[in-house]
This record gives structure tokens, C-alpha cells and sequence, in this order.
């Protein structure tokens, strides 16, 4: 017994140390946040389209499973995993809408036009409204949208290859079967 | 001049004193002081999450003053400040409130401090209880013999 009360400082030290190497593996961000609006409704949203006359709403994403990335022409991480959007959207994996973030429609025309448009349609979130009823708090960000309009998935910072064969698409093969 | 330049620092001090303090935009505030007030108090309550650990009363993040304005909004709809509070929550998480609120998920942030606080007291209790058995042992003979003995040769 009392052997056993001298070995608790180490026992507790040892779940100390797991804790904090847990914390430490890597692909992990302790700033990337959760999302408060898993298996909530989409915000309801009618925004005007980048290109055309036409209008990006919440009711045009419903029917089938989708995915939502904001992002802006000024955002440089956006830059980096835009080559993989133009993949997944040029391999007709996903249904991918943008929502241009703080971003003035000039610049974020010329940001798609340099790089490619992966998108369906880009809805003009001039004054970030839209991104604050998401829940955004930072560019980029990507949503799973289920068919009903659902938000069953948020993905911070630019997608990469791991996060998209690991997650994302998994996510939608799923949602597309059931 | 010495004097003058000194006055020129304080003044300098004193105006970036009052812009650390005030991240509020003069064009954010509210005309009616009482909304306003009651702003400033949900503002403090509430976590910029692009700085994660300022209060977006006190950042001067782009985030910060939008949701600043969305509090400000729902206030002047007429919500309450909890319906208020609650409105950002419902976007962000409870990760957005500076005070987590106590719930079975955080149980262990809110009492394990005094939970170890406990545990502690109890061992140190423990502890003191069972030492003066062994501290009140009075010495045998053998042991005053070879003090005795330790005492004289020292003189």
C-alpha cells in the first residue's frame, strides 16, 4: 500500500507526459476550432454571383451533397490548395460552390482567372456576413454539406491531399450513398 | 525643452494607452448609451478567435469588430444580452465565451483544481496524522549513552 502511494506522483506524471506528447503529434492545430454548426442547417444565404446576373443561395446547394469553400483573392494560404480544388472539381469528384470572402468582385475575378475556376458558382460575400453565420474565422474555409443542407464537416486552413483523400471525399461517398 | 519633450512622450503614452483599451470603432457605437453599455459588457465576455486570447472588446481584428456589430445589431432587434450572447455561441462554439460555461463537459476544467486541492489536503492530513507516532519514540539507553558520550568529547 504504501509503496503504492509513493508511485502516485509518477502515475500522474506519466498521465501528464502522455497528455502533452498526445498534444504534440503531428496534424494537429490546437487553434483549429471545432464547429459549432456540425449537423445544423446551412445559414439560410442569397448572395449575388460573380459571374452573370444570377444569384448563389442556400436552396440552389440542397439535392445533393456539397461542399462550400470560402475564400478570398487576398488570402495566400487560399492560393496554395487551389491547385487541388481545380483537381477535385476537373476529376468531377465534387459538387464545389465559393463563396468569395472580404473580397471586392474585380479581385477575386482576376484571382480565378490567373489560377482556374473550380467552381459551380462563386457567391459575392462582400462585408463577410455569410462567412459569419457559417461560423468562419478565417480563410480558407471548406464545408460538407449534406443533401438536406446540413453542415456535417468543416475543414480549416487550405485542404490538403491527406485531409481530402483521408476526409473529405470518404465524407461524400458516404453522404452520397446513404 | 526638456520639459516640452516629456510632455510630447506622456501625451504620446497616454493616446496609445487609450487605443490599447479601446478597439471599439467610434462608427460601431450605439447612439443609445444604455445599448451601448450593455455591448461593451457581452464584448468583454467574448473571445476574438483570431487572437484566441483577447477579448474582441480589445482587438482590432477584422473578425473582432464583426462581431462586435452583430451583437450591436441583435441588441438594437431587441434581444437580451443572454439571447444575444447567444447568438454568437450558436456560430462559434462555446470556445468563443472567455468564462466556459460549467457543464458535464467541463466538469473537469471548472472543479479539478479543487478536486487536486482535495487530494492534496487529505495526504498532507494522512501524512501529519501518522508522523508524531514515530517523531514521539523517546530515546532508548543505548541512544543516551552514545549521546552522552558524543557531548563530552566535543567539550
Amino acid at each position: 500500500m504504501r509503496r503504492l502511494v509513493a508511485l502516485l506522483p509518477v502515475g500522474f506524471f506519466l498521465i501528464l507526459a502522455g497528455y502533452f506528447a498526445w498534444s504534440l503529434r503531428p496534424g494537429y492545430d490546437p487553434h483549429e476550432l471545432p464547429s459549432a454548426m456540425i449537423d445544423q442547417d446551412a445559414p439560410a444565404f442569397d448572395l449575388a454571383a460573380l459571374t452573370g446576373d444570377g444569384r448563389v443561395a442556400r436552396e440552389a446547394l440542397k439535392g445533393q451533397p456539397t461542399v462550400v469553400n470560402f475564400f478570398a483573392s487576398w488570402c495566400v494560404p487560399c492560393r496554395v490548395e487551389h491547385p487541388l480544388l481545380m483537381r477535385l472539381a476537373a476529376q468531377g469528384k465534387i459538387r464545389l460552390y465559393g463563396i468569395a470572402y472580404k473580397d471586392k468582385p474585380e479581385d477575386s475575378n482576376r484571382f480565378l482567372a490567373q489560377l482556374g475556376d473550380p467552381f459551380k458558382a462563386v457567391g459575392i460575400d462582400r462585408d463577410g456576413r455569410v462567412g459569419l453565420d457559417f461560423g468562419v474565422y478565417g480563410v480558407p474555409e471548406t464545408y460538407v454539406l449534406d443533401a438536406a443542407g446540413h453542415i456535417r464537416k468543416r475543414f480549416v486552413g487550405p485542404l490538403n491531399e491527406a485531409a481530402v483523400n483521408k476526409e473529405l471525399l470518404p465524407m461524400l461517398r458516404q453522404l452520397g450513398g446513404s | 525643452m526638456v520639459c516640452r519633450r516629456h510632455g510630447i512622450l506622456a501625451g504620446f503614452s497616454v493616446f496609445l494607452l487609450a487605443l490599447s483599451v479601446f478597439a471599439v470603432e467610434p462608427a460601431e457605437r450605439l447612439p443609445d448609451p444604455a445599448l451601448e453599455a450593455r455591448a461593451r459588457v457581452i464584448s468583454a465576455e467574448l473571445r476574438c478567435l483570431v487572437c484566441q486570447n483577447e477579448a474582441i472588446d480589445d482587438s482590432h481584428a477584422d473578425l473582432a469588430h464583426d462581431i462586435r456589430v452583430l451583437v450591436r445589431e441583435r441588441l438594437t432587434a431587441g434581444d437580451t444580452d443572454t439571447q444575444a450572447m447567444q447568438a454568437i455561441v450558436r456560430r462559434y462554439g462555446d470556445f468563443v465565451l472567455l468564462r466556459p460555461p460549467v457543464k458535464p463537459s467541463t466538469w473537469l476544467l471548472w472543479f479539478g483544481p479543487i478536486a487536486l486541492l482535495a487530494v492534496g489536503l487529505i495526504g498532507t492530513l494522512a501524512w501529519l496524522r501518522r508522523r508524531p507516532a514515530v517523531a514521539a519514540q523517546p530515546l532508548s539507553d543505548v541512544e543516551l549513552a552514545a549521546l552522552d558520550r558524543l557531548l563530552k568529547d566535543d567539550s
